[in-house]
């Protein structure tokens, strides 16, 4: 067959882009970072390599130790909203009959093809004190005055659960698709009702799908910092936003490197969990 | 009889569920298209006006709005080239042969789909300031492959699966040499998976934001022209060229991607 | 053996959109009895099977188990068990959560659960499989537990749809037994599904032949195919020599009919001159002779013989170049190249309406000398 020579050169050729360019891209920027962090600034917010802890003690600080917190509440409550509205509508759109099946799913990936900035500004207009909203309720007679919808952590989840929800239901979808529907039938079949079959049979099946998506979910909410910003209005700054201030306005290199460190590790330490749960990588790929 | 009155109303409810996700997906999209047609003049651009299709003239006078527009696009083909290129070799050629290190990579390719888009921006925005590549349309369209390439690979890959490369050897038993093989006989029958990474790659790349706003310089892409206008106030314009790119995706997926829309079996 | 009806079905009818899948169906399956439903793919059985498990509902008609009608009843309310042609088993539980599953539903007491998992893994012969996954069984032995899931529950019928179609021959011929000897040891009434003709004649008490919706006839094998009552059933069951043709003349219950190749003589009653029938005849039943025989004047070549071990398997050629098979024992072989004249006696032959739809085409096959 191939020579091994040949073989050799073909992987080369094949496999050496992706190699180098991820190399260089991914590999030496993060491993920059890491060391970053360990480093100080000068009095002209240049970076200067005397390998400290200052930044990692910076952290610790209670404001921050604050927005941690916050940042880990918002993207769990995004999480689980994702989970909660999503699973009912992907087992719907994934078991229905309907010949429009494709288009139906279809129609969930269509609105992520606008801008995703844009669309947060829809619901700021929609949400804010003079925006649809309220005037629909008060023409409505429901409420007298104008309620503030925004500005507060419930509408930065909200904002996030909106940006995030195809994550979790696209992994939700290819579990519950994959779902043999005799086994549902089996479980009717020897006496389980509704309920019973949901929690013996559907819920350990898709399982996986809910491990995937809570990953895709979860991650990214931790670093949306534009979401905290336009529907939260400072009132709910996520990690996100620590980071993003120390790039721009703070001029803090380090302290924003060593807040991503931070981010870095709650990845690495949920995707580790993620594995340990059974959960495969190749899902994740969307 | 009870029992088909109790499951239409299941099905009656599980429309109706569905039916408000539908709503609260699209909804702010309906605000967006219905702002586009607003005939207001003023800041910050809410109330309703009246109906006009000014905005969707007033667009083409805006040349910031449309530079940026320009930009978004020139940036997504070339990225969308580059990681369709490098994507589409590298999964064939993990998925032919075996050797070490292919786990590593695959940890490499990983990453970028794992970790907070932040992480990465301003890992990307660190690397070009420290080789002083110019932060610009190169290191946008760089930024953008790089985090398209694994979003490539993974597509394809997962559509790989049964490929059965006989008539890779039948080609060259035919006297093909490897890189004939490979443009005649392999890439023509990958072309949906291919093509569909790169639509991935080119619906990633135009509608970024948090990497594009560590890595772009002074140059403006249309969501980050879109993310300054926020704090002033969006006009309709911009609605308008969503409303505009919106419809033109539809359309080119809907050409792409029209067996989807045929009867099931 | 009793005769109470434990299931009942009543001018049942199903429709899928258009698709009339079920027509006007009633049959009654009696206590411990093993009933086969038997057809080809698309002839409704398999639909009828999940109508009495609960899976489908009919469009119209009554189905009663145990006398009650279970058209309310959803398939967990139902005293009625399916063993599913996929097997459907639990592929995250163990062979002992997958079998006691069922028990666990009815929160039957845990030692209780235990006792009789233990207990019917033995009698399935399985016993040491219990902590085995699905995953790790054979086609055989996912089988045995599918069933063991099943018959746990001591329905009052099991639902059996197409079980050993997976399965290879030799073990198919295996479980045959296996099932058949564990219906009668645990005389619960078995319904069963399958569109093997030789499974359900060897296995049933009674056959419910189906074809396109309609049961065609129902009987114990015996009388299935000594005395098929339409075309369909003859032709599907075992092998026949079909002759279509129009009755000339009726002498009590002696029916003259003339086919395409000449003239021959069955028994019947209820037929009246002119009529278009159908005459089946078994290939063992077939008979020849050197000689023209009384009231049959249909000839035929020899064309070849085959030795099958105890059978010689002969075929003939008609006038009109159709085939007609015969089965003989060995040491009876037909002279080659010879003429003969085709008959059979009184009891030999079947006579056949001609169904309406056929009716044109029959026409056409007959061509008056």
């Amino acid at each position: 067959m191939k020579t091994k020579k040949g073989a050799a050169i073909s992987i080369a050729t094949m496999v050496s882009p992706v190699t180098l360019w991820m190399a260089f891209f991914i590999a030496i920027p993060l491993l920059y970072v890491a060391v970053m962090s360990f480093c100080g600034t000068d009095e002209n917010y240049n970076v200067v390599f005397r390998l400290t802890l200052e930044n990692y003690r910076r952290l610790l600080d209670p404001s921050y130790l604050q927005i941690y917190m916050q940042s880990i509440l918002i993207a769990f409550l995004t999480t689980a909203f994702c989970i909660l509205l999503g699973y009912p509508f992907a087992f719907l759109i994934a078991r229905t009959k309907s010949r429009k099946k494709a288009l139906l799913y279809m129609l969930v990936i269509i609105p992520f093809w606008t801008n995703s900035l844009i669309r947060i500004y829809g619901w700021r207009t929609f949400l804010s004190a003079s925006g649809m909203l309220n005037t629909l309720l008060m023409k409505l007679n429901l409420i007298d005055t104008q309620i503030d919808f925004l500005y507060n952590i419930g509408t930065t989840v909200f904002g996030m659960v909106y940006c995030l929800f195809p994550f979790m239901i696209l992994p939700l979808y290819t579990a519950i698709e994959k779902l043999d529907i005799n086994l549902l039938e089996a479980s009717s079949d020897l006496g389980a009702r509704g309920a019973s079959t949901f929690f013996h049979i559907i819920l350990p099946l898709t399982a996986s799908g809910i491990f995937s998506g809570s990953i895709m979910v979860f991650i990214p909410a931790l670093g949306y910092f534009f979401v905290a910003d336009i529907l939260g209005g400072g009132n709910s700054d996520v990690i996100g936003n620590l980071i993003e201030r120390q790039f721009q306005s703070g001029n803090n290199w380090p302290l924003g490197a060593a807040l991503s460190m931070i981010l870095i590790g709650i990845t690495l330490l949920l995707v580790k969990l993620y594995q340990k749960c059974g959960g495969d990588m190749e899902s994740l790929g969307v | 009889m009870v029992r088909t009155q109790k499951r239409k109303l299941k099905k009656g409810l599980g429309v109706g569920y569905c039916a408000l996700i539908y709503l609260f997906l699209f909804l702010p999209i309906a605000v967006i298209i219905t702002n586009s047609f607003n005939a207001t003049t003023s800041k910050p651009y809410m109330t309703w006006k009246g109906f006009t299709f000014d905005w969707y003239i007033k667009l083409f006078d805006n040349s910031a709005l449309l530079d940026s527009f320009g930009n978004t696009i020139l940036i997504a083909v070339c990225s969308t080239v580059l990681a369709t290129c490098i994507g589409t070799l590298a999964a064939v050629g993990m998925y032919r042969y075996r050797f070490r290190g292919k786990g590593v990579i695959d940890a490499l390719l990983y990453i970028p789909v794992v970790i907070p888009e932040i992480v990465l921006g301003i890992a990307l925005l660190t690397l070009f300031a420290k080789t002083s590549i110019p932060r610009g349309i190169l290191s946008l369209v760089l930024a953008h492959t790089t985090f398209s390439i694994p979003f490539v690979v993974f597509n394809i890959r997962a559509r790989l699966t049964g490929y059965d490369n006989s008539v890779e050897e039948a080609s060259m038993d035919l006297g093909a040499g490897k890189v004939e093989t490979f443009f005649r006989i392999t890439v023509p029958i990958l072309a949906p998976a291919i093509g569909g990474g790169a639509l991935l790659a080119f619906t990633l790349s135009i509608d970024d934001v948090i990497i594009s706003y560590f890595t772009n310089g002074q140059t403006k892409t249309f969501p980050l022209k879109v993310m300054e206008s926020i704090k002033s106030g969006v006009s309709p314009d911009v609605n308008a060229l969503s409303t505009l790119i919106l419809a033109g995706t539809t359309l080119l997926v809907i050409l792409t991607q029209s067996n989807l829309f045929k009867r099931r079996k | 053996m009793e005769k109470t009806k434990i299931v009942e079905i009543r001018n049942v009818n199903k429709l899928y959109d258009e698709n009339h899948v079920v027509k006007d169906l009633s049959l009654d399956v009696y206590a411990g009895e093993f009933l086969t439903l038997l057809g080809s793919s698309g002839c409704g059985k398999t639909t009828t099977l999940r109508m009495i498990a609960g899976f489908e509902q009919p469009t119209d008609g009554l189905i009663l188990v145990e006398g009650e009608n279970v058209a309310d009843k959803e398939p967990y309310e139902r005293n009625v068990n399916t063993v599913f042609q996929s097997y459907a088993l639990f592929p995250h539980m163990t062979v002992f959560d997958n079998i006691a599953y069922g028990l666990k539903m009815k929160r039957v007491k845990k030692k209780e659960i235990h006792d009789r998992v233990m207990e019917m893994l033995e009698l399935v012969q399985l016993g040491g499989f219990e902590k085995r996954y699905p995953s790790q069984l054979s086609g055989g032995q996912k089988q045995r537990v599918a069933i063991a899931r099943a018959l746990i529950n001591n329905p009052k019928v099991l639902l059996l749809d197409e079980p050993l179609g997976a399965l290879d021959l030799k073990l198919r011929k295996q479980m045959q037994l296996e099932l058949k000897r564990l219906q009668k040891k645990l005389n619960i009434t078995f319904i069963y599904v399958t569109h093997d003709q030789e499974e359900a004649l060897s296995m049933s008490d009674r056959i419910a032949v189906m074809h396109g919706g309609v049961l065609e006839q129902v009987a114990v094998p015996l009388e299935i195919y000594e005395s098929p009552a339409s075309k369909f059933v003859a032709t599907f069951i075992g092998e026949t020599n079909l002759f279509e043709g129009r009755v000339v003349k009726i002498e009590g219950n002696s029916v003259s009919v003339m086919v395409e190749s000449g003239m021959v003589t069955a028994l019947g009653e209820g037929f009246s001159e002119g009529e278009l029938v159908s005459i089946s005849v078994r290939p063992e039943r077939m008979n020849y002779s050197v000689t023209p025989v009384e009231g049959f004047t249909i000839e035929a070549k020899v064309r070849e013989q085959v030795y099958v071990g105890s059978v010689i398997k002969a075929i003939v050629e008609l006038g009109n170049g159709n085939e007609v098979k015969l089965e003989r024992l060995a040491g009876q072989a037909l002279p080659m190249d010879g003429t003969v004249y085709l008959y059979w006696g009184e009891n030999d032959a079947k006579l056949l309406r001609t169904p309406d739809n056929e009716f044109f085409q029959a026409v056409e096959n007959i061509q008056m000398c």
